[in-house]
């Protein structure tokens, strides 16, 4: 049981430094809340989709980019692990790469699962003070969003953690997941519906697997979706999956 | 059968060969010396042998396990104290101790027997719910020691491990090192630029220079093979040529400003060597030490002042960067 108690104890380091680290958790709430108040609230005073109101619109959209953010940028903890050498500690004890990657990724997912958990209680707050009409959390609801968010998580750390075993600087990090989040976060229609789309805009809009994660979460919370939520679940799978995939091959040649 | 085995051990970077067709064979139980410059290979060696780094070309047996072939088996008969900071500075030293002992799959009652007794060993005691952070660099030091030491491995690898310590926590760390040996028949291989350290350690050593074995044997041989004592020279207008021909004269080597001669049973012949150069600024008589065998074999001193991207400066700059790091 040895590989077990090694993804324990680093589930148990990521979720001790995080807890520890109160500036990022307070930010990874304040800036969703910019988005929702801000964006939500400014464009929601001109903007209505149908009966649905802007704020309740991108509000499954600030739940996933904060998934998105923080999960991705989750990889960057492995460029600092090996430039302090704690990874060389990890490596040269008897554990397997992959058992050290499902050990990030289920830290990483222990991380941004609390953030999400404390945006929903905060959306649970607004809905009692008559914010965000026609949003439906409920246990059921939340609980399947917690699932498709947990799904999406675990591909997106992937991500993460892939291109971050295979650099050497935090700065080259950080330019490339910038590259990435961005058009990942633009492109998932967590903003807009993505039902009537510019014919040109449309294929990048599908090839990015957010999308799916919006629009089941949307289906979930709002009722409103392009696609059936099994459809979308599946594809979100899929996504996860092939990045595990890669992300242990990745491990298997990170180089210290 | 050695527990060590290196088989043309070999690491190339591009052009430059850090470490260079190494054959050695280190026995169990002893406590061997892998001493040489910065830059030697040393810690290519260990990283190789430690299963981090792969061989260019060659291998290595250890503990009956091949180094390329079966690594896992490798990484469970083996500890290493890195000459790096490789701890979570976020986490207290006793959770770091606590994650190495999961890492390492010790049952939880052992585990935390020995974490209490590392921990007096390095005295870090009171200072273990401290977080790392906020430890000094000697401090930092000793709980990667106390961490290296916890599993009692089969071999253990030390690198560079009394690097910017105190001579009193020096002192503490070579006796519990004699000591892993004695008790726990611990196979214990030490790198290190200490002459003085290598020599108080080793049972055997070997010294090493641009990734090849000049020398290899105990401390003792290696300073009897110099045949004779140093006597230090300083004079002005010293001509050596007329001590080149006497026989008792065994060497003869500048350093510094000073001359370095190599003399078999000195105190008998000083006077003669006194009379023959005239007047003399200083003369000094000492045994050889493992300096000299360096000097000797290398024709240069070891590289004197703390080694570029040291330890410490590393501790320091990661300190630094911690800081901003979560």
């Amino acid at each position: 049981m040895s590989e077990l108690k090694g993804i324990y104890a680093l589930w148990y380091r990521e979720f001790k430094v995080f807890l520890r680290e109160r500036s990022r958790v307070i930010s990874s709430i304040i800036n969703p809340l910019l988005w929702l108040l801000i964006i939500g609230g400014g464009l929601g005073s001109a903007v209505n989709f149908g009966n649905i109101n802007y704020q309740t619109f991108i509000y499954p959209g600030i739940l996933i980019q904060t998934a998105l953010f923080s999960s991705i940028f989750f990889g960057v903890y492995i460029i600092w692990d090996k430039k302090i050498d704690f990874m060389k500690e990890v490596l040269v004890a008897p554990m397997r790469r992959t058992s050290l990657f499902i050990g990030k990724i289920l830290g990483g997912s222990t991380d941004t699962l609390l953030q999400i958990i404390i945006l929903l209680i905060i959306g649970l707050v607004f809905i009692n003070i008559g914010l965000l009409p026609g949003l439906n959390l409920n246990i059921f609801s939340i609980f399947l969003t917690l699932a498709f968010l947990l799904v999406t998580t675990v591909g997106l750390i992937s991500i993460g953690l892939i291109i971050g075993s295979q650099m050497e600087s935090p700065e080259g990090f950080q330019l490339i997941i910038s590259f990435l989040i961005f058009p990942m976060f633009f492109l998932s229609g967590a903003l807009f519906p993505i039902s009537n789309l510019p014919p040109w805009l449309a294929p990048f809009i599908f090839v990015n697997p957010v999308t799916y994660s919006v629009d089941g979460i949307r289906g979930i919370l709002l009722g409103f979706s392009q696609f059936n939520t099994a459809f979308d679940f599946g594809i979100v799978s899929l996504f996860s999956l092939i990045m595990i995939f890669i992300g242990t091959y990745a491990f298997k040649k990170m180089k210290i | 059968m050695s527990i060590i085995e290196t088989k043309n051990l070999t690491k190339k970077y591009n052009s430059l060969v850090a470490v260079d067709n190494l054959n050695l064979q280190i026995e169990e139980g002893e406590i061997f010396g892998l001493l040489g410059p910065n830059g030697a290979g040393k810690t290519t060696t260990l990283l190789m042998l430690t299963t981090l780094k792969p061989p260019t070309s060659g291998t290595a047996i250890i503990n009956n396990f091949d180094i390329l072939k079966m690594s896992h088996n490798v990484r469970k008969s083996i500890g290493i104290v890195f000459q790096d900071p490789s701890s979570d500075e976020i986490l207290t030293g006793y959770e770091n101790l606590k994650l190495h002992g999961w890492l390492y799959d010790m049952p939880d009652t052992l585990r935390e027997e020995r974490i209490k007794e590392v921990l007096e060993l390095v005295d870090l005691t009171s200072r273990k719910n401290d977080r790392v952070k906020k430890y000094s660099g000697g401090m930092r030091r000793r709980l990667e020691l106390a961490r290296g030491l916890m599993h009692h491995p089969k071999i253990l690898f030390l690198d560079e491990p009394t690097l910017g310590l105190d001579p009193q926590s020096r002192d503490y760390i070579w006796t519990y090192i004699k000591k892993l040996q004695l008790e726990k028949k611990i196979t214990i291989v030490i790198t290190t630029h200490y002459m003085d350290e290598a020599d108080k350690l080793c049972n055997r050593l070997a010294i090493i220079d641009k990734g090849k074995i000049i020398v290899l044997g105990t401390p003792k041989e290696l300073k009897k093979q110099l045949g004779g004592d140093i006597v230090r020279l300083k004079a002005e207008n010293l001509n050596v040529d007329i001590l080149k021909n006497l026989s008792y004269v065994k060497r003869i080597n500048s350093c510094d400003d000073e001359i370095c001669l190599t003399v078999e049973n000195a105190n008998i012949h000083l006077q003669e060597i006194l009379n023959l150069i005239g007047k003399v600024d200083s003369v000094e008589i000492r045994t050889p030490t493992l300096d000299d065998v360096f000097l000797h074999y290398t024709g240069r001193g070891i590289r004197e002042g703390a080694p570029e991207g040291s330890w410490a400066e590393k501790a320091m700059s990661a300190g630094l960067q911690g800081g901003q790091r979560r």
